[in-house]
């Protein structure tokens, strides 16, 4: 639970832990049944309506202007969005 | 940190050989960016907007965005492909590749995963010497660009010690397509030549297609170095396993690449005869030190989670489009320039200079526009290499090939001389003009008027008279000295053969 | 004044057409119901400041002898999971408080262009997660037929709004029944449109393959005339379908006048037994079914043997996208930053924002969902769930080989009392039984009421399921049933709600 807390970049709390811990095993438990009748010769869909090939034509539209970029920014500085310290590195 | 010890280089070879493979990241030069209609800066038109400025919804994955597939990137991909040798899927798609990092707008990268548009390919790669190597790819598959960072405090502007970075997304969804090679053996001791050869030619071949604007120096193409060892089985014994590998990332020149992966070489070697072990992990290229150090460790953090992304719909290309790009591609650059060679006459040291200062395609255009290859080659080779590299540019940045043609022509037709022919072409790279008009501005023609030039030969023998004497006893090569003072005389405007011709003839009379 | 809160959308646009009625009185009208009930309904989570502007403007333009759109100067609510930019959109969250989005969702742009009023943004279950938008960040609505129920969710704020006469349309989005479910609960009319059939984009996404926006209003051309508005194709979403679509209020008023029924083949599932549902509920159906038998239409029963793993399916795709649309709620580029003490990193923050941002159901479906698509689990649980998703398709492809719609209770019971079922998150999956397939399919479904329960005196619904690109028959069939019921009924169902007292806004 901790690992997945860390993966999907939640703090969970110990009390957090428990709860969630014994509700994910209920679900999971419950959504196992979808393996009965998955077998092997059945295709997923990804896409309810299947489509293929859709594309955009290579033109300039509108931009957002550097003011609305930057509207809602927690914090900015430099024209640009600022964090605190990075500890990992880039993938 | 302390400086790693590194094994001569030849002790490491006896013992271990090489084993390398590459991803290099191509940014494509479309107008616009892999799933948003915003400006791409990895096209020249954009290159050098502010931060921030170029950026659609999705590019920031502001809430309710959606992506939307660009499709010159993907006829651009397909040509790659193609132009890689590969098979082209009749059915690829995207997938989300989840991961939390500030540059990444929407904490997951959109990119080709268990369906890459191209699979299965080779690519002939031509050594210094002329030596061909194969280098097999495994796929090229599609995908978009993080945005930039920049830290800020600390030292070193390095990630280790910052108090903040700033994030501009500007780069953020710029298309690229990752060419993944499969393991490459034998490359022995060549392995750092084979390093660069692959990432030139790779340049090559996406300079031809014209789809990126290819500069190392922009991150336009940026290379993932692989490389492990294994020792050395002995006579009769099955081979070792495969080593541990190092990924050296983002190599971005050709010359760090290949003292890269010598640089691991030798390093891994050390390790391993030490009896240590080589620890799977990503390192960075120090371009100052020419070293590498070692990045991020692969851990079970690397769980990407990928699954299709259900915002976008395979790409199923149509038979018929990828034959008319197939039918599009440019020659392969190893069989160009086997046809080249051949056309232009070159020996082998002759045409390894115009490759390998990158200076083929400016040579090709300088023919095209009149010149013959061999004054071509000298030009492009000689004076004009010399000055762009006084200036720290490229060859190609200072003077057309129209123009180094059209200055030749006026070196054949005796209007200048090749002393003159190198000041017109200061004077055209300084922007005063086509050569003509710099000739023109300057003042520079030839004198080719005999009588201005019998007139100052016969005052230059007139006041050297034991000159005369000796020419008249047969001392021709006295003749120089009235030469010289005759050139001077015409400020260098003058032919010297026909000035020396006339010399010889006036001394006869 | 109060009669015009009680008008339908269409009867509004026939007085604002005729001008017998202003867009500004119109919409002062809905903005004064809101003041005086919205308080004890709390449909609303934002009132546009700028809505009597937009309608002077309307008026205007109107007077001006410009020629606008069938239902231009009627007043819409707009479901708070679409980002607007003239007012915050939250998507029921506190991560996104005060949020501005720079840009309108398309099915925002479109109603702006045809003329609609923009009335505010209604509550909704954070991000869309739950069937009784009680996992609002900001407090839970209230069902107008009894404050002390659910009115259903995601989408409860808008199908609220509209029972409660706060507005006579109202835009929601579906993924797994948010549409239908609370217009089940609330004796409203919802529809989900075909996938593909209303544009995506501005939407904040849940499950990107199963969201679908759509109308919600009091009656079934009311519905048509907003999907004449939101639908159709949209470059800007890539799911987006490119197909001609009918007019759905021209269906809608073909349907009323009654001969849709009349040899219509209506599939009603063996696996879904009258058992299954709250007996009010099955008893509202069955009066429904008979009623449309009495038009001429034949009831046939269909086998979907794979629907019953619909729901497992279902809470394994929905938190496995909803875990990866929701990374991008980080506190870098917008919404809440939470710093810890000491010398956070950006690691750090982001997960200390996230913690205090999203609600526990939020966390829990993004943790499922995480673990669903973990190294090792991708194939058992999102891969096998798509399989179901095959199945699901050719349960409802074998179906319509033999019948035209396929109807549905549209939810096992009626409303539950706000509390009663927030601790099991198992229980309150179940609700969305009937509906789950409906997106997993991307069919088209709508629900219309049939009814009250005799038990509890709380409005049932009906679902009618078409195939895909058949939203249009639908329509037919809805407000075929529709006017057969107000006959019988005398009155519309929602005369017959409480009448809603105090609890100014
Ligand atoms: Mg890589
Ligand atoms: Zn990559």
């Amino acid at each position: 639970m901790r690992h997945l807390g860390v993966l999907a970049r939640i703090q969970l709390n110990d009390d957090e832990v428990t709860r969630l811990t014994g509700q994910l095993d209920a679900i999971v438990d419950n959504i196992a049944k979808v393996s009965e009748v998955a077998t092997a010769d059945v295709a997923a869909t990804s896409h309810p309506i299947p489509l293929s090939n859709v594309f955009r034509p290579d033109e300039v539209g509108q931009t957002l202007t550097h003011e609305q970029v930057l509207q809602n920014a927690p914090d900015a500085a430099d024209g640009r969005f600022r964090v605190t310290a990075i500890l990992g590195e880039e993938q | 940190m302390a400086a790693a010890k590194l094994m001569d280089y030849d002790k490491a070879l006896e013992l271990f050989e090489p084993v390398l493979g590459f991803e290099v990241h191509v940014e494509l030069n479309t107008n616009t960016k892999m799933f948003s209609d915003a400006p791409n800066p990895a096209n020249e038109l954009y290159h050098a907007a502010e931060p921030n400025t170029l950026i659609a919804p999705v590019d920031l994955g502001l809430p309710g965005s959606l992506p939307v597939v660009n499709e010159t990137a993907i006829r651009s991909s397909i040509s790659l492909g193609l132009a890689l040798g590969c098979s082209i899927a009749e059915s690829s798609r995207f997938a989300r590749k989840n991961y939390f990092y500030p540059d990444l707008g929407k904490n997951y990268q959109i990119s080709q995963y268990d369906e890459p548009i191209a699979y299965e390919g080779s690519v002939e790669v031509e050594l210094e010497d002329g030596t061909i190597v194969q280098i097999p790819i495994e796929r090229a598959h599609m995908e978009e660009d993080a945005g930039k960072l920049t830290h800020v405090g600390g030292s070193t502007g390095r990630i280790q010690g910052a108090e903040y970075s700033l994030v501009d997304y500007n780069r953020a969804g710029v298309p690229l397509v990752e060419i993944v090679t499969k393991t490459i053996f034998g490359t022995e001791h060549r392995a750092p030549e084979v390093a660069k050869a692959y990432v030139q030619t790779i340049r090559d071949i996406v300079r031809s297609l014209g789809i990126s604007e290819a500069r190392l120096e922009r991150g336009n193409l940026r290379c993932d170095a692989n490389v492990s060892l294994r020792p050395r089985a002995a006579e009769g014994e099955p081979p070792a396993p495969l080593g541990t590998r190092t990924e050296t990332k983002n190599v971005n020149s050709m010359r760090s690449v290949e003292r890269a992966v010598r640089y691991e070489i030798q390093r891994q070697a050390q390790i391993l005869a030490d009896g240590g072990t080589i620890t799977q992990e990503t390192r960075h290229w120090h371009e100052d030190t020419g070293t590498t150090s070692p990045g991020r460790p692969k851990s079970d953090a690397d769980d990407y989670r990928y699954f299709p992304e259900p915002d976008l719909l395979p790409v199923e290309p149509a038979a018929e489009l990828i034959e008319e790009l197939r039918a599009g591609l440019p020659e392969q650059p190893v069989a160009r320039r086997r046809r080249l060679m051949a056309e232009w006459g070159f020996t082998d040291l002759e045409f390894q200079d115009v490759r390998n200062g990158g200076l083929l395609e400016v040579v090709e255009a300088t023919i095209a526009a009149g010149a013959t290859p061999a004054t071509a080659r000298k030009w492009w080779t000689g004076e004009i290499t010399r000055l762009a590299n006084a200036q720290e540019k490229d060859a190609a940045e200072l003077v057309s090939p129209a123009n180094v043609a059209a200055l030749q022509q006026l070196v054949d037709a005796g209007t200048l001389t090749d002393k003159l022919a190198r000041q017109v072409l200061e004077g055209v790279i300084a922007g005063e003009g086509t050569p003509q008009e710099v000739v023109d501005g300057r003042g520079l023609a030839v004198v080719s008027d005999d009588g201005a030039l019998i007139a100052a030969i016969d005052e230059a023998l007139a006041a050297q008279p034991d000159i005369l004497a000796k020419i008249k006893d047969g001392k021709v090569q006295a003749a120089g000295a009235v030469i010289g003072a005759v050139m001077k005389a015409m400020k260098g405007q003058a032919d010297a053969a026909r000035v020396r011709e006339l010399v010889l003839e006036r001394a006869a009379q | 004044m109060s009669d015009i809160i009680r008008l339908t959308a269409a009867e509004l646009a026939d007085k604002l057409a005729s001008r017998e009625i202003s867009s500004v009185e119109a919409t002062q009208a809905h903005l004064d119901r809101i003041a005086a009930v919205d308080g004890a309904v709390h449909a609303f989570l934002h009132v546009n400041e700028g809505a009597l502007a937009a309608a002077a403007d309307i008026d205007a333009r109107r007077a001006a002898g410009e020629q606008l759109g069938p239902i231009a100067g009627v007043p819409l609510a707009i479901k708070d999971v679409l980002v607007t930019t003239d007012q915050p959109t939250t998507s029921g969250s506190r991560i996104l408080e005060g949020y501005r989005s720079p840009y309108d969702a398309t099915v925002v742009a479109r109603s702006r262009a045809a003329g609609l009023i923009p009335l505010g943004k209604t509550n909704m279950d954070e991000f869309a997660m739950g069937s009784s938008t009680e996992h609002s960040a900001y407090g839970p609505t209230r069902n107008p037929w009894d404050l002390d129920r659910i009115p259903g969710g995601s989408g409860g704020g808008s199908a609220a709004a509209v029972a409660a006469f706060e507005a006579p349309l109202a835009l929601g989005s579906d993924t797994g029944g948010s549409i239908r479910q609370p217009a089940h609960v609330t004796g409203t009319v919802g529809m989900k449109p075909t996938y593909g059939g209303v544009s995506r984009y501005g939407a904040i996404a849940l499950a990107s393959s199963l969201d679908q926006v759509g109308p919600v209003t009091r009656t079934v051309l009311d519905s048509g005339l907003l999907h004449d508005v939101i639908g159709g194709h949209d470059p800007k979403d890539s799911t987006s379908l490119r197909d001609q679509w009918p007019s759905f209020a021209e269906a809608a008023r073909e349907g009323a006048r009654g001969d849709v029924l009349k040899g219509l083949k209506v599939g009603v599932i063996r696996e879904l037994p009258d058992s299954g549902f709250q007996p009010g509920v099955a008893a509202s159906f069955r009066e429904s079914l008979a009623l449309m038998e009495a038009q001429g239409a034949e009831i046939v029963e269909i086998g979907a043997p794979h629907f019953e793993y619909g729901v497992a399916a279902y809470y394994l795709i929905l938190p496995a996208e909803a875990s990866s649309n929701l990374a991008k709620f980080d506190s870098v580029r917008f919404g809440l930053r939470v710093t810890p003490d000491g010398n956070p990193t950006v690691e750090d923050v982001m997960s200390a924002t996230r913690d205090a941002g999203f609600g526990d159901e939020v966390k829990r479906r993004i943790i499922l969902g995480t673990y669903a698509l973990s190294a090792g689990y991708y194939d058992a649980y999102y891969g096998s769930a798509q399989k179901v998703r095959t199945l699901i398709q050719q349960d409802f492809a074998n179906a319509f080989a033999e019948v035209d719609v396929i109807a549905t209770p549209s939810a096992p019971t009626t409303a539950f009392k706000i509390g009663e079922k927030i601790d099991d998150p198992l229980q309150m999956y179940l609700n969305d039984i009937t509906t789950i397939p409906v997106n997993l399919a991307g069919v088209p479904g709508i629900s219309i009421p049939s009814g009250l329960a005799v038990e509890d005196g709380l409005p049932v619904g009906i679902q009618f399921i078409a195939p895909a690109r058949e939203d249009a028959l639908l329509y037919k069939v809805g407000a075929a049933l529709e006017a057969v019921l107000l006959d019988s009924w005398g009155a519309p169902l929602l005369t017959r709600a409480p009448q809603l007292v105090g609890g100014t806004r």
